[in-house]
């Protein structure tokens, strides 16, 4: 038994044969495990979903109720028998809700991690490592000029801001699921009281976080204030949208972005940011290449992002290792986001 | 060291003026000396460390990662002092916290007496006790050029405004002062009066002109002015103090109070006298004056080496004395500071600088006639911007007095060129697709296409800019990346009347033309775009100008 008997990549995704489904599948499939929410994971349309229980309602509340033909929640940990392979499902540490998948078939683990990050988060479960003989990771940031920093000295820049421009508003791009909530948490952690701000792209996922007892303070829509009121206020939106017409009612806005981009200058300037904020939801560097070492597979694979340098760093490190080429993940969320620009705000 | 970063970390990020100016200020305000003096170096280019160079990071690195890491690393971020900073591996245990990151006046301190040898291991050491962002602007600040987006009048502008200042009474103090500037925050701060300024070479505020319109012109009396060439050059402060027992002392002044001697040291080392002369530098060769585009190509280079200096020799067109060995001339009129500069200029016997010739008028007619066609007075027309008109009684006056002086700008070149692409602004603009590609129509073996011939940002009022932004989100048939292709067919797509100063061959433009400050005058949404100009329409324009020239290269005299 080898680890590609388990788990191959199929134009449809990664597909599990001995176990009937696939992993994250970007074209419709009879079953689906979907690791977590983004719409680049999770797509409409295929006949069963199995998933945590938040990525579920996230898939519902983004796509609406007939998003599959029939779903199956799975809790963290719990083992789960599909076709001839076990399954189970552990935080993943990027978003509520995100898993990566275990699968066990005759004795051999392998583990498709999705997108994860292994720092803090206070809006989901932490991150947990799972051994595993093969691990298949992401590289969203696999080069070593990634690294996150702590994500309090990024929401210390934004408050500073606010105090120093208090009459301008504080515009920052964040996906909306995930990225967004947690900033807010962040933001709010640093004692930051006051009403925060919200694009109406940001809301029904946000209300979910709240539903689920994460504590985010005062929130208010962005549409319903009065421009007065936004001076010196802290926004959030779509990332997008910090570019787009809806900005424009804004007292001179000072453009943010929440993002592990950002940490590369020409990335943050490209998009006429003036204040980046290194916040990620994927594993930096150094995480990634901790965490590989952490599961003690002897094998990697290495899919969306920049598979070249993390490879190669398997190769110097005694691991095999080989780029996955899955097609459809990875820059989905920046277009995903609401609002077609030219539409009238 | 961490504050500086910060700071320089922001302002590089930051596109609007009066904020970055609010950074700046707010820096030197919560900052003490002599820290945020050693920034105030920084930020006007007034340092230079002559050992670091982009080898010695190479090598620290290269010791450091492993070279296919670093290859990819930086392949991906495209700056050498960023990718540095970024992959500097981390101390196990992050950062030494029992050890203070290095303050930037120990930094500059250090640097300015340390070795070549001992500088790689020094700059490992600070390069561990910094985060990325201090690793960068370490990097920066000792590799020179922080490419922030400031100018030295922008600092100095923002270190005026903690004591309510006016930022041209640091330019006239700024030649006497030194880093890092304890005078001079201390007098900003009400502590300390005025430093004084002990530079016998200071520079002058520049007196500067207003636009004339038509309308205004025909009130004037022709009587009451003289006129002359607007070179097309840059606008120089030329002060020295040669004379026996003087300091030997020249330098060289932009028309903003910058220091620009270190671009031009051929020109200075012209300047034997005592005195201050207002003109223009322009690149002379065999006698004639180069167009704008010639000293660009000079203006564009970092280093000035000996073949810059020999293929594109400065020169100085004389247009107003201020100071006369040691009398200063500025409360006279312009008539008779002119006369003593014709004298002056004569008396030099000095091929590199010349006087700017009047142009004699009996009417308002007649000037006309020369400003419209200036081969007629023998001049090469790519050279000259326009006419000055200056009041025979005026004293020379700093800043921009409306009515002692005009400027009398030629009609630019028009075309109409229909928009083809589209891309977003930046600060103000940032949401506005406000850079604007335009073409022009040329024949090919598939009929009449347009082909690009420029790029213009600006020109437009702000109303117009909204409608444009309209058209282009209504009419964008493709993106690419931040681009727009906007339509543009015979029979659909808008016509823009773009005004531009001059026109050169270029190798780098599909049409093989260049404009030189393209901007658009008018909004055709009248004119189908089938009616635009031709690339044939240009090329006439471009022959005109390249027959003038060889005319003039013919008959050098005239």
């Amino acid at each position: 038994m080898r680890p590609e008997d388990i788990l191959s990549p199929t134009p449809a995704g990664l597909c599990c044969a001995p176990g009937g489904f696939h992993i994250d599948p970007i074209r419709p499939v009879n079953r689906a495990v979907i690791t977590h929410g983004h719409s680049d994971h999770a797509r409409p349309g295929h006949g069963n979903v199995l998933a945590t229980q938040e990525t579920l309602d996230l898939m519902r509340l983004r796509y609406g109720e007939d998003f599959a033909a029939s779903v199956q929640a799975l809790r963290y940990g719990e083992p789960l028998k599909v076709g001839a392979v076990t399954i189970t499902l552990h935080p993943a540490g990027h978003v509520l809700g995100s898993a990566q998948v275990a699968v066990e078939h005759q004795g051999l683990r392998i583990v498709a991690s999705g997108d994860y990050k292994n720092v803090a988060d206070p809006t989901c479960a932490p991150f947990e490592p799972v051994r595993c003989d093969a691990f298949i990771t992401e590289a969203t940031f696999g080069l070593p000029v990634f690294r996150h920093g702590e994500p309090e000295r990024e929401i210390a820049k934004l408050i500073d801001s606010v105090e120093l421009f208090p009459e301008r508003a504080h515009l920052v791009g964040a996906y909306p699921l995930g990225k967004a909530q947690r900033l807010v948490a962040l933001i709010r952690r640093a004692g930051y009281a006051k009403p925060i701000y919200l694009h109406g792209a940001l809301e029904s996922i946000t209300r979910y976080y709240q539903s689920r007892g994460i504590a985010l303070g005062e929130l208010r829509l962005a549409r319903d204030a009065p421009s007065a009121e936004l001076a010196g206020a802290i926004v959030l939106c779509p990332p997008s949208a910090v570019k787009e017409l809806w900005s424009r009612r804004f007292p001179d806005p000072v453009t943010a972005f929440a993002s592990g981009w950002m940490r590369v200058r020409a990335r943050a300037r490209q998009r006429g940011i003036e204040l980046p904020l290194v916040i990620s939801d994927h594993a930096d560097w150094d995480g990634l290449t901790a965490t590989i070492a952490a599961t003690g597979a002897g094998e990697v694979w290495v899919t969306h992002g920049q598979e070249d340098a993390l490879v190669h760093y398997c190769a110097t490190h005694g691991l095999a290792a080989r780029p996955l080429a899955l097609m459809g993940y990875g820059e989905e969320d920046d277009a995903d986001t609401a609002g077609e620009p030219g539409e009238p705000p | 060291m961490n504050r500086f970063a910060t700071l320089l970390d922001r302002l590089a990020y930051e596109g609007g003026r009066n904020n970055k100016l609010k950074l700046m200020t707010e820096y030197f305000r919560s900052v003490g000396d002599p820290e945020r003096g050693w920034a105030l170096a920084a930020l006007t280019g007034a340092l230079r460390f002559q050992h670091a160079k982009p080898g010695i990071i190479r090598t620290l690195i290269a010791e450091r990662t492993d070279p296919v890491l670093f290859a990819l690393s930086y392949d991906y971020v495209g700056d050498l002092s960023e990718t540095v900073a970024l992959m500097w591996p981390a101390r196990s245990g992050g950062l030494d916290k029992t050890r203070e990151a290095p303050a930037l006046s120990a930094v500059i301190a250090t640097l300015s007496t340390l070795g070549k040898a001992e500088l790689p291991a020094q700059l490992a050491r600070w390069l561990d006790q910094l985060d990325e962002t201090g690793r960068w602007a370490l990097l920066k600040l000792v590799t020179g050029g922080l490419r922030i987006g400031v100018s030295a009048r922008l600092a100095k502008t923002a270190a005026a405004a903690l004591g309510d200042r006016d930022p041209q009474e640091i330019e006239l103090l700024w030649p006497g002062l030194a880093p890092p500037y304890a005078d001079l925050f201390a007098w900003l701060e009400g502590r300390a009066g005025r430093p004084m300024n002990r530079d016998p070479v200071p520079f002058r505020p520049a007196m500067l002109a207003h636009a004339i319109e038509a309308e205004e012109l025909a009130a004037l009396a022709p009587a009451d002015f003289m006129a002359e060439w607007k070179w097309d050059g840059i606008r120089v402060q030329a002060a020295a103090d040669r004379g026996a027992g003087g300091s030997g002392l020249a330098r060289l002044y932009s028309r903003t109070g910058e220091d620009i001697s270190k671009s031009f040291p051929d020109l200075v080392d012209a300047l034997h006298f005592t005195g201050a002369i207002d003109g223009e530098l322009l690149i002379e060769r065999n006698g004639r004056v180069e167009s704008f585009n010639v000293l660009q190509q000079r203006l564009n280079r970092k280093t000035v080496n000996g073949k810059l200096l020999t293929e594109f020799p400065a020169h100085l067109r004389a247009y107003d004395l201020l100071v006369e060995d040691a009398t200063d001339l500025r409360e006279r009129p312009f008539a008779e500071r002119r006369a003593r500069l014709a004298d002056f200029v004569a008396r030099l016997h000095e091929p590199r600088i010349g006087l700017s010739q009047l142009i004699s008028f009996a009417s308002w007619d007649e000037l006309t006639a020369v400003r419209a066609d200036p081969a007629l007075a023998g001049i090469e027309p790519d050279t000259v911007e326009g006419v000055m008109l200056k009041r025979r009684d005026a004293p020379y006056l700093p800043g921009r007095p409306k009515g002692p002086w005009w400027k009398w700008k030629r009609d630019p070149f028009v075309v109409d060129a229909v928009l083809m692409y589209a891309q977003r602004g930046h600060g103000k603009r940032s949401s506005y697709y406000s850079d604007y590609t335009f073409g022009v129509w040329t024949r090919t073996q598939e009929g009449d296409v347009l082909v690009p011939v420029g790029k213009a940002y600006f020109g437009f009022t702000d109303q117009e800019l909204i409608e444009i932004d309209r058209f282009v989100r209504r009419h964008t048939v493709e993106r690419f990346g931040p681009v727009r292709e906007v339509m543009h067919e015979a029979n659909a797509g808008l016509v823009l009347e773009v005004a531009f100063e001059g026109l050169q061959r270029s190798t780098r433009h599909k049409s093989g033309l260049a404009m030189r400050f393209p901007r658009i005058s008018r909004l055709r949404w009248d004119k189908p775009p089938a009616e635009a100009d031709r690339l044939e329409t240009l090329e006439k324009m471009l022959e005109r100008i390249e027959s003038t020239r060889s005319v003039e290269a013919a008959h050098p005299e005239t």
